[in-house]
């Protein structure tokens, strides 16, 4: 395969775009809950964090994804919450 | 008591039937007693792939109203033994059974078979609700497309949400060929994104559409690589540990060296 390589970047192969938009079409699925409501947890969860650290609320990402337990290899659905922490904040007691 | 297993996908012409077909036969050349039931009343093929359309005389709904008895609606397979077809009405509603008749149905043909195995029509609403009514196992069948594993997806989650809890994959209509240059989600990337676990691969295979053609379940000849596919996942369902195909055993002499030569 070593010649063709050259001419086909990795990521413009057609099955990555088709992984990459199944990804994000499973997660608006798999949270058979609206994006509203996903939005409405982001909220509360942003208001519940920010007592306690700074954060980047910009590039913050809640998603719904299914993965293994790693206890019994059950699948299961978890809320993944990715908080990008700026700064954690001082409690002076 | 007999395991009932429901082959289910949520798309439509993803090889639900041709799978169906293929793993009841497989387990019935493997010695097993198995009727395969067909749940898609109204878009009746089961009976097309197995070769069996000119002997049916009633179906499912017959049995279940009480107008016939339970072996008088159960097809005799034509090559082997201990192999029955439970036909689709063609003529009647999706309405005619309910989950609860199918649970006391599918139960019923457990006590006789050691596997009877449900093929689900597409769709996610009542004739699905009815192929997955009693049954022990799910098999999942996808294709390596966006459509086929979002929908695979969507029936994981409803089978989960009833119970049946560890549903097992099945990819079919693999190109080898596609996959190796990168446009074509492999077996890996669907497998991950599902999250179930595999239980067979089955590479895109003329032979199949020949076998179909004939009503001969391709599982029946020795020689085509999606044969030994379906035969592995045979073997598997009787709890043999058989290790997965490789898809480029079909490759060609030509394709190999040519391989070869751009290699290093």
């Amino acid at each position: 395969m070593g010649l063709f390589r050259i001419f086909n970047r990795e990521e413009k192969r057609s099955k990555n775009i088709a992984k990459e938009r199944l990804k994000l079409v499973l997660i608006h699925d798999r949270a058979h809950m609206s994006p509203k409501f996903l939005q409405m947890v982001e909220g509360d969860i942003i208001r519940v964090i920010k007592q306690y650290a700074e954060i980047d609320e910009e590039e913050l990402d809640i998603k719904l994804t299914r993965m293994k337990r790693e206890s019994d290899n059950m699948p299961m659905s978890a809320l993944v919450a990715n908080i990008p922490i700026v700064k954690i904040r001082d409690f002076e007691r | 008591m007999g395991i009932a297993i429901v082959v289910t996908s949520g798309k439509g012409g993803v090889g639900k039937t041709t799978t169906a077909a293929n793993i009841g036969t497989g387990l019935a050349i493997l010695g097993n007693r198995v009727v395969v039931v067909d749940t898609d009343i109204g878009l009746r093929n089961l009976d097309v792939v197995m070769g069996l359309e000119n002997r049916i005389v009633y179906d499912i709904v017959d049995i279940v109203e009480g107008a016939c008895r339970l072996r008088q609606g159960l097809i005799r397979d034509k090559r082997y033994e201990g192999l029955f077809l439970l036909p689709a009405a063609q003529t009647k509603d999706k309405t005619a059974l309910n989950p609860e008749q199918m649970f006391k149905l599918i139960n019923q043909l457990k006590e006789e078979f050691d596997y009877v195995v449900v093929d689900s029509p597409a769709g996610i609403e009542q004739g699905f609700q009815n192929s997955i009514a009693g049954a022990d196992e799910a098999y999942i069948v996808t294709t390596p497309e966006i459509s086929a594993v979002r929908d695979a997806d969507r029936v994981i989650g409803l089978l989960e949400s009833k119970g049946l809890d560890n549903p097992k994959l099945i990819v079919n209509r693999i190109r080898q060929d596609m996959v190796e240059r990168g446009d074509m989600m492999n077996v890996d990337d669907i497998v991950d994104i599902l999250a179930v676990d595999l239980i067979g691969v089955i590479p895109d295979d003329e032979a199949v559409v020949i076998s179909t053609n004939k009503g001969e379940p391709v599982i029946t000849e020795e020689e085509p690589l999606s044969a030994k596919a379906f035969k592995n996942i045979c073997n598997r369902i009787v709890g043999e540990d058989v290790e997965l195909l490789d898809l480029q055993y079909d490759e060609g002499k030509f394709s190999k060296l040519i391989k070869l030569l751009f290699s290093r």
